[in-house]
């Protein structure tokens, strides 16, 4: 065992040195019109031999290590508490999201500009991360494309409204259509793909359809995108200072109140609001509907669920399409938010992104998705001044979170269904 | 009812099953007993869809299903257990109930976001369903627990009502009584009887207790290396030199 240790700790630390020192050992400098290879400063290459060593020493020590952070939960104080009866929780769940909810209404009428903005950027993550979590935490289906789906929503409405002035409020269904269209399209022969093979797949198509937005110049404009995308419309009215839009007028004027820029920007977050709750809302419901259990069967046990009659196609690719549907709705309001989109905005990290809020929050579980949502768009704001350290700090984050809590902050809970007795 | 004319099954080199014929009239119970590896629970795969056979027929109400899948054929009401049991683990004892019921809730996804008065009708029933089914496999007090935690007897029969709340024509039990303590394989026994007498369903056993076997079952089929060895009513089966000789005897 120890010396089965030493060997795995001493090839991990040769691991380290073999990535690490040709990228971080030499420098590439230009003296007069050549480059040339220089090693690094003595300084550089001692970190990472001191690097090569932690890594042996972790490695060396693991066992005790990992089982000191299994020990962690008990400084949970919440960990070990008796389960809340269920009436009682659900009781208490709705009456804090409906308090959460009506606070959201009106919390962007007292904070900053710059607040409300990354609120609605949270919301539209909610979205994604929310869908994303029926094809992933519900049906088990591992889906590193999903940002394709969020591009085509945001795509549908860029194009519509740049070729035939179609307003937010059309695009907005034609959006969460299309990509679900797109979703049954490439479902279809994808599904029946297990595991790895499906991520493979999935991940190519998510680059695939990046990669055409990028080339295909004449439509998308390509790498340099689509701007003047048009912010909603309330009944007609638009936010701009002045109307562009003949026949509509705009808010500031019918309500008599001087023109701000704020009041675009909490309505978008109104619509937001509006659109994430839809979303939770719906899925909850799905979840708990014959598809839902459909869902949920498959992932559990394929074959079990054949032999009740399921059919494995139909179910992967409800669960495909409706995880789809819910990211075109997302990319829509994404694209009306910004008001200019490219490629650059549908990249396979944040595909990568979705996945882990969905994760960290706890496969299947809305509430854990959602606050894992928050965390995951807010914290990196606040602490921007490691931003450049971001990625490290997240992956950090994602080993540490398997290894203490690998069932995600809160993790899905079942509901308990009361049979009633008959006569 | 059903009718397995000639059926074969080839695994690359391996003739797993061989030629082997039986069929199952409507209020019967038909056990299919033969030592390991004898093809047994390959003859049910076939038989279920999960292979197909390369070679012979299988008709279930007059129609040909060879190769018809899987879930087709249980929606015709053909449905099994399986060797080793296969519950949903992390879904509750109900939800494996209501997820076999999907079929009777023929709503669209609208109405059942818009619940109904319809879908919460249909919903109500499968819901009565299951109370029934657990009430009368005695799982009542576990409706909401975990699948994966009940006690090994308790899956089985999970699984066995999760199997009649589709309502099937025939179920097919693949060594049921596996793992059961005496008494637990005594309410088996008095169970799959009921299920004949009570609920007209039609029964295929494999099954290795012979006690359990001889009692209840109607007529037997033995198979021997994937190749028939003998049918007839238990006391044939009884007194079948062949069989006793390659089964019966060593055992
Ligand atoms: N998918 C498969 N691929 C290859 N060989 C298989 C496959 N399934 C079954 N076999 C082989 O077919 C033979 C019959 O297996 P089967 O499981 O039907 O036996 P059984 O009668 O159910 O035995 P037991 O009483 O142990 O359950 C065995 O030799 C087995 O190895
Ligand atoms: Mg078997």
């Amino acid at each position: 065992m120890a010396a089965h240790n030493l060997k795995h700790a001493l090839f991990c630390a040769i691991v380290t040195l073999v990535i690490a020192y040709p990228i971080l050992g030499f420098n590439l400098t230009s003296s007069g019109t050549n480059i040339v290879l220089e090693g690094a400063k003595t300084h550089t290459i001692g970190l990472v031999l001191l690097a090569a060593v932690a890594v042996f020493l972790f490695q060396l020590f693991r066992d005790n290590i990992t089982g000191l952070l299994g020990k962690a939960p008990a400084l949970n104080p919440l960990a070990n508490r008796q389960p809340m009866e269920q009436s009682k929780r659900l009781k208490l769940e709705s009456t804090l999201l409906t308090l959460i909810i009506v606070g959201a209404l009106f919390w962007p009428f007292f904070v900053s500009r710059g607040s409300v903005d990354l609120a609605t950027l949270v919301l539209i993550y909610v979205m994604l991360a929310l869908g994303l979590n029926v094809v992933v935490g519900l049906a088990g289906l591992l889906d590193l494309g999903y940002v394709a789906f969020y591009a085509v929503g945001a795509y549908t409405f860029a194009l519509l409204s740049q070729y035939y002035g179609v307003s937010f409020w059309f695009a907005l269904p034609l959006g969460a259509l299309l990509a679900a269209l797109f979703g049954l399209v490439l479902g279809f022969p994808v599904l029946r793909l297990r595991g790895d093979y499906l991520a493979i797949v999935t991940l190519g198509f998510g680059e695939i359809i990046r990669i055409l937005l990028n080339n295909m110049t004449n439509l998308t404009g390509g790498p340099n995108g689509i701007g003047g995308i048009p912010d909603p419309t309330l009944f007609g009215m638009e936010f701009g200072r002045r109307v562009k839009e003949e026949g509509n007028t705009s808010f500031h004027e019918t309500f008599g109140i001087a023109y701000s820029s704020e009041h675009k920007i909490i309505f978008l977050y109104l619509i937001a609001l509006v659109l994430a709750v839809i979303t939770a809302l719906v899925i909850r419901r799905l979840m708990r509907m014959p598809v839902g259990r459909a869902w949920e069967a498959l992932r559990e046990d394929e074959i079990a669920a054949r032999s009740l009659g399921l059919s494995r196609t139909a179910v992967k690719l409800s669960a495909f399409t409706i995880g789809a549907f819910f990211a075109g709705f997302a990319g829509t309001v994404f694209a009306s938010k910004q008001g200019f989109i490219s490629p650059e905005s549908f990249v396979f990290l944040e595909s990568a992104i979705i996945l882990a809020i969905v994760v960290l929050g706890g496969m299947g579980s809305q509430m854990g998705v959602i606050l894992a949502a928050i965390a995951v768009t807010i914290l990196p704001e606040l602490a921007r001044e490691f931003s450049e350290y971001r990625m490290l700090i997240f992956g950090a984050a994602m080993v540490l979170m398997m290894v203490w809590r690998p069932q995600g902050l809160l993790p899905m809970r079942r509901i308990h269904i009361e049979l009633k007795a008959q006569e | 009812m059903l009718e397995v004319q000639n059926l074969s099954m080839r695994f690359g080199g391996l003739l797993a099953v061989d030629q082997v014929s039986l069929d199952v009239q409507e209020h019967e119970i038909v056990s299919i007993i033969g030592p390991n590896g004898a093809g047994k629970t390959t003859v049910f795969n076939c038989m279920s869809g999960f292979y197909k056979p390369t070679g012979g027929k299988i008709l279930f109400e007059g129609r040909e299903i060879q190769g018809t899948p899987d879930y087709r054929i249980s929606r015709l009401g053909m449905v099994r257990t399986f060797q080793h049991v296969r519950l949903f683990n992390s879904m509750t004892v109900v939800e494996n109930l209501l997820v076999a019921q999907h079929r009777h809730l023929n709503t669209n996804l609208i109405s059942g976001l818009l619940r109904t008065p319809n879908y919460r009708a249909q919903e109500q029933k499968s819901l009565d369903r299951a109370w029934y089914w657990l009430k009368r496999v005695g799982l009542l007090e576990l409706a909401n627990v975990d699948a994966g935690n009940l006690a090994y007897g308790q899956q089985r029969r999970l699984e066995i009502a999760r199997c009649m709340v589709t309502e099937p024509k025939l179920l097919m039990l693949d060594e049921p009584a596996a793992g059961l303590n005496p008494s637990e394989t005594r309410d088996l026994n008095q169970l799959i009887v009921s299920l004949k007498e009570d609920y007209n369903v039609s029964v295929v056993l494999i099954e290795h207790d012979m006690s359990l076997v001889m009692d209840i079952s109607d007529r037997i089929n033995v198979i021997n290396q994937g190749r028939p060895l003998a049918s007839g009513t238990p006391d044939e089966i009884r007194n079948n030199d062949d069989v006793i000789k390659a089964y019966l005897g060593e055992a």
